[in-house]
């Protein structure tokens, strides 16, 4: 045998080279997100992506349990017996992502930068006397009378939670985006690896210390097992599909129904829902213009409507959609079956019934114009079979179809429809944004120019929500919620037209994937 | 000839200021809101409000336009209202990707059409000018995505020799590079190579009949040297203009093909802008796009003459 002194050296080299590998090696969840992220203040956006990239980045004082619990999060707490003060105390080891440690100071000031921009936050404020540090680590918030749901504001997912911030960031004027994403959240927001509207990175937070208990939604342990987490925009569901099929990314955070049959063919791929409340989409009428300024002309055009119908064009597959008549989602405790009578009947039959109220109303034949977004697949049908439905029950109906850009900014004036106005569209709201009077926006009955789009008017309504605000027990909140929910139909605020769920898709590779009111990436192996 | 390229240079001037004030006001015009893209459908009027007061949309029109104008007069074509990120950051993050696409696929072209053009005028009314024509005709009437589609499905999902989607610079290897611009190369090419494939036939017919070419096939010139120097050199001035207006239309090719290969390129950055109304983003890339517009369509001019030494520019 030959000793070749050149070899042996390479292969020594590559031997040193393959001992000298790590073990470890990175580990990076690659995810397709609902939407794509192009902006990052958290407490400026009410869009379910900017929410979800803040539960990466930062924390909340009090997180929500799977059982709509606030627990104890970044801070425990305590309440006095009268109601009127709460003490939250920061857990120790808590560090903003620049190395400096949460102080309380940082904390008051990210609620008050919160309070001036989520609408319940602002309802809650009216209650508060002060918010004040009064030591490194403790925060004492005094109230002027008993508001119930502080605890639930602080800890909710949505629209805007109450996220902190350190003081420097949380001082920016609530109408400017903040300059830096620096949080104490699990994980680390990747500046310079961010293109907005198509690649967001994070990193696991290795100074992160989590809580104790179980992880349970956005409250418990945060344990990240991933050291990255890289959320790529892909406008194309099919590009989607095969990129997961491929294993170019390990995860579809909603998949179009359509293509479900796609993935079921891969035994490589799992499809579930990880967000139990789903959404519920939502026919609003502009209550300032005619025709839908007469509530009885409102009330045919609820009989017309039809939530089986309007979910099996939308959503096809029965098994991820749900009827119900609950205004604040059909599976949370304040769910009830009050006003179920406005569903009843077979679709004929409330038709019917739509075709006598509407001739019973003197409607003088004004066109209805339905705004129609042509770019949200969720939203495209809807109006169309709506405007049908109404049609057959004698209204004039305009269909005016727009991307969801404009319809989003039309939405917001009240001018005569020749003027660019509006009298109905279709939207639809995570169940975490409307699961109690507080958070619900499509209820405000004050008629304010500022209350969001439609501007009903009823003075019963604005009572009611005021004394859910201040109720003592569950029972007394739920009790408020039910009279609330009749009025609502009654009134026709809106037409509730059934609630979806989204589906997941991920790779086999991923194991314990967390359950929540957002995408969760805590908890997941990988 | 210096001269001339000055006075072109300087004619864009008023070009561009127009498209400017164009862009501006069509975008002000457009129903939207980059308020509400920001805060989200679930904003309330007095937080969209506070956001229209920061981004200052809430100012006349022409103290909007006289800002942005003398900003850009500075270099500074502003932040984006919607990342609040600079304008020019966001396009040079996109531009590498979008720039590749569109010279690969003209490689392709170039490399695939003008000899499938060349063989198509050299075998006239043959089974080659046939096939041509026909690969061609199929080339303009399928859609790019659908030709993406295709490919993808055959070469990517069932073959698995290309990667279904994304990109590589070439920063991180010729390989890579290669390996995943190839396919999406080939899909937005398709079009250019039936255009250009097609003007490449129709053109060297024609010079093909010219006697100087019977003159050289006379003296006994080799086939390929009458038809790549004598023929197809005396053919090319139409081509390079359909080069030339192809190229600038492939800018607005590359969307969709970025799209169904999710590149991120300034295709869909672009559509990005326009869905939230991002205006000083949108107007930034639209000024760009147009003065690259100007520079191909001076640059095939300055062409001719290279090609065409009976062109003299004064």
């Amino acid at each position: 045998m030959t000793f070749h002194p050149l070899k042996s050296l390479g292969l020594a080299a590559l031997l040193a080279g393959t001992i000298a590998l790590p073990a470890w090696a990175e580990t990076t969840l690659t995810a397709v997100m609902q939407a794509p992220l192009r902006s990052l203040d958290p407490h400026l956006s009410t869009a379910q992506i900017v929410r979800t990239h803040g539960f990466m980045v930062f924390e909340t004082l009090l997180g929500m349990d799977a059982d709509y619990q606030p627990q104890p999060q970044m801070a425990d707490y305590v309440v006095s017996d009268d109601m009127l003060t709460y003490t939250l105390t920061l857990r120790e080891g808590l560090m903003w992502h620049d190395g400096t440690p949460v102080t309380a100071e940082d904390c008051v000031a990210s609620l008050m930068r919160w309070s001036q921009s989520d609408g319940s936050a602002k309802t809650m404020m009216q209650y508060v006397d002060s918010i004040e540090a009064t030591s490194e680590r403790e925060l004492v918030i005094h109230m002027k009378s008993p508001f119930g749901p502080l605890l639930e504001l602080l800890a909710k997912p949505s629209p805007i939670p109450a996220f902190m911030m350190p003081k420097r960031l949380a001082d920016t004027p609530v109408g400017e985006q903040i300059p830096e994403i620096i949080g104490s959240g699990p994980f680390k927001f990747v500046a310079d690896d961010y293109r907005p509207g198509d690649q967001a990175v994070y990193v696991k937070n290795e100074d992160y210390v989590p809580r104790e208990e179980p992880a349970s939604w956005t409250a418990g342990a945060k344990v990240v097992n991933v050291d990255r987490v890289v959320w790529q925009a892909m406008p194309d569901m099919q590009t989607s599909i095969n990129a997961i099929q491929s294993g170019d990314v390990d995860l579809i955070e909603q998949v179009t129904i359509d293509l479900l049959p796609l993935l079921a063919m891969n035994d490589e791929v799992e499809t579930g829902i990880l967000n139990p409340l789903g959404a519920q989409v939502t026919g609003r009428f502009n209550h300032r213009l005619p025709p839908f300024d007469d509530p009885e002309v409102r009330k045919a055009a609820m009989y017309a409507l039809d939530q089986e119908t309007l979910m099996q064009t939308a959503i096809g597959n029965s098994e991820y959609y749900q009827l119900c008549p609950s205004i604040y989602g059909c599976e949370v405790p304040l769910a009830s079956d009050v006003g179920a009578e406005y569903l009843e009947g077979s679709a004929d039959e409330r038709m019917a019934k739509a075709q006598e109220l509407l001739a019973a109303s003197g409607y003088d034949g004004t066109p209805v114009l339905m705004m129609q977004p042509t770019d949200l697949t969720v939203l495209t049908t809807q109006p169309i079979v709506a405007a049908e439905r109404m049609r057959e029950a004698g209204f004039t109906v305009e269909v005016a179809s727009m991307d969801w850009s404009t319809l989003q900014s039309r939405k917001n004036g009240w001018q005569p429809v020749a003027e660019g106005g509006w009298n109905y569209f279709f939207t639809y709201w995570g169940v975490a944004g409307i699961w109690n009077p507080l958070v619900h926006s499509l209820i405000n009955g004050s008629g304010d120019d500022n209350s969001w789009a439609g501007w009903p008017v009823n003075a019963r309504m604005e009572e009611l929500r005021a004394d859910y605000l201040t109720a003592g027990t569950l029972d007394e909140q739920k009790q408020i919620a039910e009279e609330i929910q009749q009025i609502a139909w009654d009134d026709s605020f809106y037409f509730n037209a059934g609630e979806f769920k989204s589906v997941a898709a991920w790779r086999t590779e991923l194991q314990d994937i967390q359950s929540g009111p957002i995408t969760l990436f805590w908890g997941v192996h990988k | 000839m210096l001269s001339y390229f000055l006075r072109r240079l300087l004619m864009a001037i008023p070009v561009m200021f127009f498209v400017a004030v164009f862009v501006f006001l069509l975008l002000r015009l457009t129903p939207g809101d980059p308020a509400q893209a920001i805060a989200g459908d679930q904003a309330s009027l007095a937080q969209l409000e506070a956001i229209r007061e920061s981004l200052g949309l809430n100012e006349p029109l022409s103290v909007q336009f006289v800002t942005w104008i003398g900003q850009m007069l500075q270099g500074d074509f502003g932040r984006s209202l919607i990342s609040d990120r600079p304008v020019l950051e966001m396009i040079g993050q996109r531009l590498g990707p979008t720039l590749a696409l569109a010279l690969v696929a003209m490689a392709m072209t170039l490399l695939i059409a003008l000899p499938m053009g060349v063989l198509a005028a050299w075998r006239h009314g043959g089974m080659t000018d046939r096939l041509v024509m026909a690969v061609s005709v199929i080339g303009f009437s399928v859609p790019i995505f659908v030709i993406g589609y295709v490919l993808i499905g055959v070469f990517a999902v069932h073959l698995r020799w290309f990667p279904v989607q994304g990109y590589k610079a070439l920063a991180d290897g010729i390989g890579p590079f290669a390996h995943r611009i190839f396919l999406p190369g080939l899909a937005l090419a398709s079009i250019y190579i039936a255009l250009i494939s097609r003007m490449t036939r129709a053109s060297m017919l024609e010079v093909l009949r010219e006697d100087y070419v019977r003159t050289a096939r006379a003296k006994g010139l080799p086939e390929g040297l009458v038809l790549f120097r004598h023929a197809l050199r005396n053919a090319a001035i139409p081509i390079l203009t359909v080069v030339g207006t192809g190229f600038a239309m492939m800018i607005s090719g590359v969307v969709v093909t970025e799209t169904v290969f999710n590149i991120p390129g300034l295709g869909r950055l672009v559509v990005d802008a326009v869905l939230a109304r991002d205006y000083p983003l949108i107007q930034a890339i639209i000024l760009l796009t147009a003065g690259t517009y100007v520079l191909i369509n001076l640059a095939i001019d300055l062409s001719y003459a290279l090609t065409d030494p009976r062109i003299r520019y004064q």
